[in-house]
């Protein structure tokens, strides 16, 4: 990452599969926000997606944190007041991804103006070849590589499929969240235009189609 | 493409039109039925008409459920999207595009656009090239209704097939006939023989409203027009000068005349019959004995030819009221009309024979126009026959013009008329048709179907519309544009003198527009033999 040292290490991979990955946070309740974009970064390979679960627990899965604050006045004094805890819980955040730009081959990493194209190096708006290594390090998305991944809404299909898993709410909340993102600082027009493509999409679901419109705007 | 793009075509078929799905940037209250559009296919250009607007969603929830409208982003979403417009687009004709022709050339269409190809507005070029700029083949007749350029009718081709005008009472059916009329015999695209059953064609008629009079054919063409009437009187008092008074002589009406006239007056089945047993047995001469006989010679002449006495009494009775009562029917006349009405259609003049008062005596009418007519078709016949064994020239084009058409044309008579004859066949002798009528689904389906170019002002009844749209393609969506047109000035013209229909708003005709009817009277180089007809008649 080129200008990557700008910008802290959220965390790192601790799990990947062929659609996404897990990270675990350096720091307890340092996500980054729910349908952000954020790229693992592995030397000259990066994988960029959409953060679209974020879950602070405890290291040991067997055992539950405490209720620990009935006699404190605030939140921040229960952390105040038991300084172990950030080494008892972690967060972590699953990443579904939806584009990477490798240019291991030599070529130098993608720059805003070769968006989506096919070059060595350039951003490509599908799932790579392979998923990160474990321990890759997570970024915060540029904003030029964020242009270059939603300059098409191809994205769009990706995260409508992704199940958020039971329990977990429907994933509209998720769809909505990252065209908020993708759309910030690109105007009204951008987000009609994804407003659009969703109606293509969800020609068969005019209910969940709403869902997400009224959560883009209001 | 120069007009506005429309949309895209999405689906449908050559025989019931096509679906073109409308660009959300245009809204859908801004596209009017009737209005034509060119699509550009892969290999080459298509020009259909809109024939109906429609709303459509990409899913029926959406009709139950409404999305919320209000809301200006949700609205703009779903527009174009979700819901959006859908036209549907009538295809008429396929411009090949060759590039070693200097105008394109049309036909009518046997394929449709490929997928997806882009439609737009045709623009005013693109119109104007199908139908043709207006010079002496074509004349100019209306305007489509949404643009500003001069739809022309190809005379050669109306005046090739009959012809029908018709229209409810009262939407223009005589303004658009008089227009037509006038550019036949301006442009002398063929003779036309006018039965001006209410006077208006001739000399001076009126415009709906009862404002001034409107002029007629021999106002506005006076040298090219010759003016026959039957009710001179009439005619007079109108200020109209006419050339000839139309007598007709007694051996000139034939028992076939008589049976079209059973309706109007009232003849049963044995009173035709004895006509005819009458006309067996005197030939020609059969009105004048009949006529002549008095009160016993008919008893005796019914006994001789085996008929009822009494039914012989009953015609005599009938033939006083309707016929001698007509003034014009007479025992001799001492000028054969016919014979002088040929003289001018031979010499390319074109005739208007005006009833008068006898215009409202429906018998009148069909029994003069069946008795002129069926002379001229003979006269046509043979001088066609002789022409093709080399010995004459070919006969002029002429265009016989009847109003109430239903009444010779319906299926009780059309077979006995003159008319059915001549819609059929006559084309073979270079004389058409022109039917000005407002029942088109009284006229005969035989006949009908014999009309090559249909002119259409409003029609609601939905048995008319089926006649008119009988026999043309694409005729399901053509009734929604028919049965919504203005009641006024709007016509749909289609058929043979038109490569494809055309709504159009018909041009004026009034004070301010004959001159661009009229021609200036060119005396000097008139041909020695029109000096001689001018002596001849005294024009």
């Amino acid at each position: 990452m080129t200008d990557g040292e700008a910008t802290t290490k959220i965390g790192e991979v601790i799990e990947a599969n062929t659609t996404g990955f897990v990270a675990e946070c350096y720091h307890l309740h340092c996500a980054p926000d729910f349908g952000s974009f954020v790229a693992a970064v592995d030397g000259a390979y990066e994988a960029y997606g959409v953060v679209s679960n974020i879950q602070t627990s405890s290291f040991d899965p067997g055992r539950r944190a405490l209720a620990r604050g009935q006699d404190e006045a605030e939140p921040e004094d229960v952390y105040r007041h038991n300084p172990e805890l950030p080494e008892l819980l972690r967060t972590q955040f699953e990443v579904v991804m939806v584009g990477f730009a490798d240019s291991r081959n030599g070529a130098p990493v993608a720059s805003s103006a070769q968006g989506g194209g096919v070059r060595v190096g350039a951003v490509r708006c599908y799932l790579p070849p392979l998923p990160p290594r474990l321990h890759a390090f997570v970024y915060a998305c540029r904003p030029d590589v964020i242009t270059d991944l939603t300059a098409e809404f191809g994205f769009l299909q990706t995260v409508l499929s992704t199940s958020l898993g039971a329990g977990r709410g429907a994933n509209e909340e998720l769809v909505a969240a990252c065209i908020r993102q993708a759309g910030d600082g690109r105007g009204y027009d951008y987000l009609v235009r994804a407003g659009k493509e969703l109606a293509q999409l969800l020609v068969n679901d005019p209910p969940r189609l709403n869902a997400i419109l009224c959560r883009l705007t209001r | 493409m120069s007009g506005t793009l429309l949309g895209r075509v999405v689906g449908g078929s050559l025989s019931e039109g096509l679906e073109v799905r409308l660009d959300p940037t245009v809204s859908v209250e801004r596209v009017v039925q009737g209005t034509y559009v060119v699509m550009e296919g892969r290999l080459q250009k298509f020009f259909g008409m809109i024939t109906d607007v429609l709303l459509g969603s990409s899913n029926p929830q959406f009709t139950l459920a409404p999305p919320d409208m209000s809301d200006p982003f949700i609205a703009e979403v779903m527009s174009g999207t979700s819901i959006y417009g859908l036209l549907k687009v009538q295809p008429m004709l396929v411009v090949h595009q060759d590039a070693a022709l200097p105008q394109d050339r049309t036909e009518p269409v046997k394929t449709i656009p490929s997928h997806f190809s882009a439609a737009a507005t045709a623009d005013a070029e693109e119109v104007s090239a199908v139908f043709g700029a207006e010079d002496d083949k074509h004349f100019y007749i209306g305007r489509p209704i949404d643009m500003n350029l001069h739809i022309c009718l190809d005379l050669e081709r109306v005046a090739e097939r009959s012809v029908g005008i018709f229209g409810k009472s009262g939407t223009g059916k005589t303004f658009l006939t008089r227009i037509v009329l006038a550019g036949l015999v301006r442009q002398q695209a063929a003779a036309v023989l006018v039965f001006d059953m209410h006077n208006e064609y001739g000399w001076q008629g009126t415009s709906e409203g009862g404002k001034a009079g409107v002029k007629g054919l021999k106002d506005l063409f006076p040298g090219r027009v010759v003016l026959f009437t039957l009710d001179p009187a009439s005619t007079q008092r109108r200020g109209g000068r006419p050339d000839f008074v139309v007598e007709i002589a007694y051996d000139e009406i034939e028992p076939e005349d008589i049976e079209m006239l059973r309706e109007s007056m009232s003849l049963s089945q044995p009173q035709v019959e004895s006509v005819y047993r009458l006309g067996r047995e005197y030939g020609d001469r059969w009105l004048g004995v009949f006529l002549d006989a008095a009160a016993d010679e008919i008893e005796e002449m019914g006994r001789s030819l085996g008929l009822n006495p009494g039914t012989l009494q009953v015609l005599r009775r009938k033939f006083d009221r309707y016929l001698v009562d007509l003034g014009f029917v007479k025992p001799r006349v001492a000028d054969d009309s016919v014979k002088r009405i040929l003289e001018c259609l031979r010499t390319g003049k074109s005739v208007v024979l005006e009833f008068g008062m006898h215009g409202s005596r429906l018998h009148a009418y069909i029994l003069v126009a069946n008795i002129l007519s069926r002379r001229i078709y003979d006269a046509y016949r043979q001088q066609k026959e002789r022409a093709m064994a080399g010995q004459g020239e070919q006969p002029r084009s002429l265009v016989i013009t009847i109003e109430e058409a239903h009444k010779f044309l319906n299926n009780q008579v059309a077979n006995l008329t003159i008319f059915g004859t001549i819609a059929r066949e006559m084309r073979k002798y270079n004389a058409t048709l022109l039917v000005v009528d407002q029942r088109p689904s009284s006229i005969a389906d035989e006949v009908m179907s014999q009309i090559g170019t249909r002119i259409t002002c409003l029609l609601d009844d939905e048995k008319d519309i089926a006649a008119v749209l009988t026999g043309i393609s694409g005729a399901s969506s053509l009734r929604g544009v028919l049965a919504r047109l203005d009641s006024k000035q709007q016509a749909l013209i289609l058929g043979h003198a038109v490569p494809m229909p055309v709504v159009v708003r018909t041009r004026d005709f009034g004070p301010d527009t004959y001159s661009e009817f009229q021609f200036p009277e060119r005396t000097e180089d008139e041909s020695p033999a029109m000096q001689e007809i001018r002596k001849t008649f005294g024009l």
